[in-house]
C-alpha cells in the first residue's frame, strides 16, 4: 500500500538519504533502524513532505503523493509522530487531540462563528470519538492537563493518541521509545500492537530498540549514511555483517 | 476550590464554564446596560470608546493572541475601515450597508497583504505590515482628492432607518456591536477554524501534520482580524467626527498592540481589560498631573513616556498581561490556603526563536 | 546632468546616515538575535546631546564628538544590562515590543528636556563655501559624511579583521555556544555590540545634524528607513547594511526629483516601504540569513 522507490535527499553537500527503496504492505508493521544520522528521520520528512524530494517517488494507496502539499498527507491517511515531540504545549491533552479533528470537519467559517447546531453537534462527536482512542492508552487522568506539565512519558503518549485521532491508515512513528524507561517501552510494545490489529493501522516506525523492533515489527530496513544496507526479518537483519559493521563504525 | 463538573461532551464546548460564570457575564452585562441611566454623559462617551477599542483589539488579538502573527500595521485597516464607511456614507449609502461593505474591503485587503506575506513570519512579518500600513497611510495624506487629505474628511452621524443616534443611543449601538463581535470570535475559538489558528500559533510543522492549510489558515485569520479592526473604524469614525491620516500612523498601530500585550495576549477578556486601559490612561495621567509640582505635571509628554514603561515593565514582569494577573488573582483566592508561586509556571511566550544553531 | 551629480551625493549622503543606523541594527542581531526598534531613537538623543555640548555648554566641537560617542556607548552597554539581559529567552516580538517601549520613552524624555522645536549645531565647516567641480556644486556637510562614513567603515573593517575582541565578535555571532567553549565571554561581546550599536547611531547623529536638524521624533521615522537598508541589505553583515543605506537613501531622492513631478503625486515618500516590501516578497527566507526553518 505504500512504497518509496530510490529516494534521495541531499542538504548542501551531505547525501541524507540516497536511493533508497522499500514497500509496506497493508496491515504490516515495518521498522528502519540505523545508527545515529543514517537519515531516518529524513525519511519520514520526506514522506510528511516537510522536505522536497530530490529524486525518487513516494506512493500511497495507489497515488503518487511525491509532491503533495504537506498539509494534503494527514488527509490522505499518513499521521506521524515525531522525534522530539511537537504538541501544543499550552494547550490541554483534549485541546490537543481535538486539533486532530479538524481534517474531519464538516463545517466551514461562516457556521464556525454562529456555533450553528451542526457545529455543536460535530463537536459532541468528536469529543466522543475522542475517549475511544484516551481509552485506549490510558490518557483519562491527563485530559485537561496542560502539555508543559505533564512528564516526558505521558507527552509521548499524548503525541501518539494525536496522531490517532486523525483516523490515519499508515502511521509514521518517529523513536517512539526514546527517553521511555523499560516498563514504559513494554507497555509501548502492547500498544503498538493493539493499534495495528484492532484498529488495522499500517505502521512504519523508526527505532533503535532491537528489543522493541524484535517484538512488534514484521520487517526492518537498516540505513547507514542515508545507504539501505539490510532488509529482512529482525531475525535475519540482526546478524547481517553489514549491519554489525554499519553499528561498530568498521 | 471549586470543581467543575462535567456530565455530557456538550460541556467542553460551552461558552462559559458554569453556571457561576455564566452568571457573572450576565451580570456584568446587566450593569453595562444600566449604566447609562445614572452615569454621566462622560462616563458613557469614555464606555463607548472602550467598546470601540475592544471591537479592534479582537481583531488584532485574533492575529496576534490566537494565530501568533505580528502586524505593526493595523492601523492601516482602522484608516481604511473609517474612510471607505465615511465616503459611503457621504454618497448617501445608509449605514447598515457601508459598514459591512468597509468590513469586506478591509477583509479582502487583509487576504491582499497575507498572500504577499506568503512565507513570512515573526520579524519579518511584522516589518512587512509596517510597511504596509505607511503606504496606506501615504495614499491616505495625498490623495486628497477622495480623502480630503490633511484637511481632514467629515463623517456625517450616525443614522439608522432614518433616526439619528443621540449619544446614549450610539452607546448601546456599540455595546450590540461588541457583545455579538464577542459572541463571535468566541464561537470561533472553540470551534475547528479557531483551533486550527491556535495550531498554526503553537506549532506551524504539527498543525501541518494536522493537515492544516497554513497559507489559508493565515489568511483567513488576517481576513477576520481585518473585518474587525475594520468595523472598528467605522464606529471610531462616528465617534470622531473628523477623518484625518494622522489619527492611522504608526503610533496608533503600536497602541493596539499595547492593547493586546498589557490586556493579555492569548485572552478575549484581555483584550476589553487592555481597551479600558488605554482609554483610562490619559485621563489618569490628568489627574495625577495635578497632583504633581508645575514643572513636572506641565511637562508635555508624560503620556507616551508612561506607556513606553508600562509596555516595557509588563513585558519583563507579567507577559500575559492584565488577564494573567488577574486568573492569578483569582486562582490564589479561590485556593487559599493552597496557592503556591509556581502553579502559574511562567511559560515562555507566543513565537519561539526563528534560529537553528 | 549637474542636477544628477548633486542629487547622487545628496542621496550617499543620507544613505550613509541610514547605513551607519543600519549597521547597529545588524551589531545588535548579529550578537543577540534581537531587532532594537529604539536604534534610530537612540540617534536621535546622540545628536541633542551634542547640540547642548555645542549651542549650550560652548565645547569645542570636536571635543563634544569625542565625549558624545563615547558617552552614547556608555548607554548602549547600560541598556543591554538594565533592560535586554532580562529578555534573553524571550520571543524575538517581545524583544520588539520592549525596544518600542523603550523609544516612547527616549522620545518623550527627550521632548521634556529639549522641547520639541529643530534645533542644529555650527560645525566648523559649516561656513566654508560648497566644493565646485565645474557647474556642479557639492555641499561640504554632504562630503563629510561621507568622508567620515568611509573613514568609519575602514576602521570597522580592520576591527573585525584584526583586534582579537572583533574576531571574538564574528565567531560569537555565529555560534554562541561554541564561541563559550573556546573561552569568549558572550557577555561581554553583547554587551559590547550593544555600545558600538548606540556608538554608530551617535555618529550617524552627528552627522545629521548639518543636513536635517533633530527634534525628538526625528528617530523614529528615520529608525524605520534604516531598518529597512539592513533588510535590503541582507539583515547579515555590516557592508551589506552599508549598501543597503546607500540604496536607501538614492532611491528616496530620485523618485522625489524625478516620479513626483510626473506623476503629480508624493511617490517618494512611499518608496522607501515599497522597496523594504517588496524586498520581503521576494526574499522571504533569505533574507535573515542566519535564520532557517526549524529541524524536526
Ligand atoms: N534540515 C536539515 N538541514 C541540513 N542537514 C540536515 C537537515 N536534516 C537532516 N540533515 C542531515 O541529514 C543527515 C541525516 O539526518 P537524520 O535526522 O535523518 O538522521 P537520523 O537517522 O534521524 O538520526 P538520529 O538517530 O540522530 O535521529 C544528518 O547528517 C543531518 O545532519
Ligand atoms: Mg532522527
Amino acid at each position: 500500500m505504500f512504497e518509496v522507490v530510490r529516494l534521495s535527499k541531499h542538504f548542501g553537500g551531505v547525501t541524507a538519504v540516497n536511493e533508497v527503496s522499500f514497500s509496506v504492505n497493508e496491515g504490516e508493521i515495518f521498522s528502519i533502524m540505523g545508527p545515529n544520522g543514517a537519515g531516518k528521520t529524513t525519511v519520514l520528512n520526506l514522506v510528511s513532505r516537510f522536505y522536497d524530494v530530490d529524486e525518487g517517488t513516494i506512493q500511497f494507496a495507489g497515488e503518487d503523493i511525491t509532491h503533495a502539499p504537506p498539509h494534503e498527507i494527514a488527509r490522505r491517511g499518513i499521521a506521524r509522530t515525531f522525534q522530539n515531540i511537537e504538541l501544543f504545549e499550552r494547550e490541554t491533552v483534549l485541546q490537543n487531540l481535538l486539533i486532530a479533528q479538524y481534517i474531519h470537519r464538516k463545517t466551514n467559517i461562516f457556521s464556525d462563528l454562529l456555533f450553528l447546531p451542526r457545529v455543536r453537534r460535530q463537536e459532541a462527536q468528536s469529543r466522543r470519538f475522542l475517549e475511544d482512542i484516551i481509552d485506549l492508552l490510558q490518557l483519562q487522568r491527563y485530559r485537561e492537563q496542560q502539555i508543559h506539565s505533564l512528564p516526558f512519558g505521558v507527552r509521548k503518549l499524548v503525541e501518539l493518541a494525536r496522531a490517532l485521532c486523525l483516523k490515519p491508515k499508515l502511521l509514521l512513528l518517529d523513536e517512539p521509545s526514546s527517553g521511555l524507561n523499560p516498563e514504559e517501552t513494554e507497555d509501548l510494545s502492547f500498544w503498538i500492537e493493539d493499534i495495528n490489529k484492532e484498529l488495522g493501522v499500517t505502521i512504519l516506525m523508526v527505532e533503535h530498540d532491537m528489543n522493541l523492533i524484535g517484538q512488534v515489527s514484521n520487517r526492518v530496513l537498516v540505513l547507514a549514511s542515508g545507504q539501505p544496507i539490510a532488509l529482512g526479518t529482525p531475525v535475519e537483519v540482526k546478524d547481517h555483517p553489514d549491519v554489525i559493521s554499519a553499528y561498530l563504525g568498521t | 476550590m471549586r470543581f467543575v463538573l462535567k456530565t455530557d461532551y456538550h460541556r467542553d464546548s460551552g461558552l462559559f464554564r458554569d453556571r457561576v460564570q455564566f452568571s457573572w457575564y450576565a451580570a456584568l452585562f446587566i450593569f453595562v446596560l444600566c449604566l447609562p441611566i445614572v452615569s454621566g454623559t462622560y462616563v458613557e462617551s469614555q464606555l463607548t470608546t472602550v467598546f470601540m477599542w475592544s471591537i479592534a483589539g479582537a481583531g488584532l488579538m485574533i492575529l496576534v493572541g490566537y494565530t501568533g502573527l505580528i502586524s505593526l500595521g493595523h492601523a492601516a485597516f482602522l484608516s481604511v475601515g473609517a474612510y471607505t464607511h465615511a465616503i459611503m456614507l457621504d454618497l448617501g449609502v445608509p449605514m447598515f450597508v457601508s459598514i459591512p461593505l468597509a468590513m469586506v474591503l478591509c477583509s479582502a485587503l487583509g487576504v491582499v497583504v497575507s498572500i504577499a506575506a506568503l512565507r513570512m513570519t515573526g520579524i519579518y512579518l511584522a516589518i512587512a505590515t509596517l510597511a504596509f500600513a505607511m503606504i496606506v497611510e501615504k495614499i491616505v495624506k495625498n490623495w486628497s482628492a477622495v480623502t480630503g487629505g490633511n484637511a481632514g474628511f467629515k463623517v456625517a452621524p450616525p443614522e439608522l432607518f432614518g433616526w439619528e443616534l443621540d449619544s446614549t443611543a450610539y452607546y448601546y449601538f456599540c455595546l450590540l456591536v461588541l457583545t455579538v463581535v464577542m459572541l463571535c470570535v468566541s464561537n470561533l475559538l472553540r470551534a475547528p477554524t479557531g483551533r486550527a489558528f491556535i495550531a498554526v500559533r503553537d506549532s506551524e510543522i504539527s498543525a501541518q501534520a494536522m493537515g492544516i492549510n497554513l497559507l489559508k489558515t493565515k489568511a483567513l485569520a488576517f481576513a477576520v482580524s481585518a473585518a474587525l479592526t475594520g468595523l472598528a473604524g467605522t464606529l471610531l469614525g462616528y465617534q470622531w467626527h473628523y477623518l484625518f491620516p494622522d489619527s492611522f500612523s504608526m503610533l496608533t498601530s503600536i497602541q493596539l498592540l499595547m492593547l493586546v500585550i498589557i490586556g493579555g495576549l492569548g485572552s478575549m477578556s484581555g483584550v476589553v481589560f487592555g481597551a479600558i486601559f488605554i482609554t483610562l490612561l490619559p485621563d489618569g495621567i490628568a489627574t495625577v498631573r495635578e497632583w504633581l509640582p508645575d514643572s513636572i505635571g506641565n511637562l508635555p509628554g508624560l503620556e507616551p513616556l508612561t506607556f513606553g514603561f508600562l509596555l516595557i515593565l509588563v513585558l519583563i514582569f507579567e507577559p500575559l498581561g492584565i488577564n494573567g494577573r488577574w486568573q492569578k488573582m483569582r486562582l490564589f483566592f479561590s485556593q487559599f490556603p493552597l496557592y503556591r508561586n509556581k502553579t502559574l509556571k511562567r511559560q515562555k511566550s507566543f513565537l519561539r526563536t526563528e534560529r537553528v544553531h | 546632468m549637474d542636477t544628477f551629480f548633486q542629487l547622487l551625493l545628496s542621496g550617499i549622503a543620507q544613505g550613509c546616515v541610514y547605513g551607519l543606523v543600519a549597521i547597529g541594527f545588524v551589531l545588535i542581531y548579529k550578537a543577540t538575535e534581537m531587532v532594537n526598534f529604539a536604534q534610530g531613537d537612540i540617534m536621535m538623543l546622540g545628536a541633542f546631546i551634542t547640540i547642548t555640548l555645542i549651542n549650550h555648554l560652548n565645547w569645542n566641537y570636536f571635543l563634544a564628538v569625542v565625549t558624545v560617542i563615547g558617552a552614547m556607548g556608555l548607554f548602549g552597554l547600560t541598556l543591554e544590562r538594565v533592560l535586554l539581559r532580562r529578555m534573553i529567552g524571550e520571543s524575538p516580538f517581545a524583544v520588539l515590543m520592549a525596544t518600542i517601549g523603550l523609544g516612547f520613552v527616549l522620545r518623550s524624555v527627550a521632548g521634556m528636556i529639549w522641547g520639541h522645536d529643530s534645533q542644529s549645531i555650527l560645525t566648523p565647516y559649516t561656513n566654508i563655501p560648497p566644493l565646485r567641480f565645474g557647474e556642479v556644486v557639492f555641499p561640504v556637510a554632504d562630503v563629510v559624511v561621507v568622508g567620515a562614513t568611509v573613514v568609519l567603515c575602514g576602521l570597522t573593517f580592520l576591527f573585525f579583521r584584526y583586534t582579537r575582541f572583533g574576531v571574538a565578535m564574528q565567531a560569537t555571532s555565529q555560534n554562541q555556544l561554541a564561541a563559550s567553549y573556546v573561552g569568549i565571554s558572550v557577555k561581554r561581546v553583547v554587551g559590547v555590540s550593544w555600545a558600538l550599536a548606540a556608538a554608530f547611531a551617535a555618529i550617524a547623529g552627528i552627522l545629521l545634524l548639518p543636513l536635517k536638524s533633530a527634534y525628538p521624533h526625528v528617530g523614529l521615522v528615520l529608525g524605520i528607513k534604516a531598518f529597512a537598508a539592513a533588510i535590503v541589505g541582507g539583515f547579515g553583515s555590516l557592508p551589506g547594511a552599508m549598501i543597503g543605506g546607500l540604496a536607501i537613501g538614492l532611491v528616496e531622492i530620485f523618485t522625489k526629483y524625478w516620479i513626483d513631478d510626473i506623476v503629480q503625486f508624493s511617490v517618494s515618500e512611499t518608496s522607501v516601504y515599497i522597496l523594504l516590501l517588496l524586498m520581503l516578497i521576494v526574499r522571504p527566507s533569505g533574507i535573515f540569513t542566519s535564520m532557517q526553518r526549524k529541524k524536526v
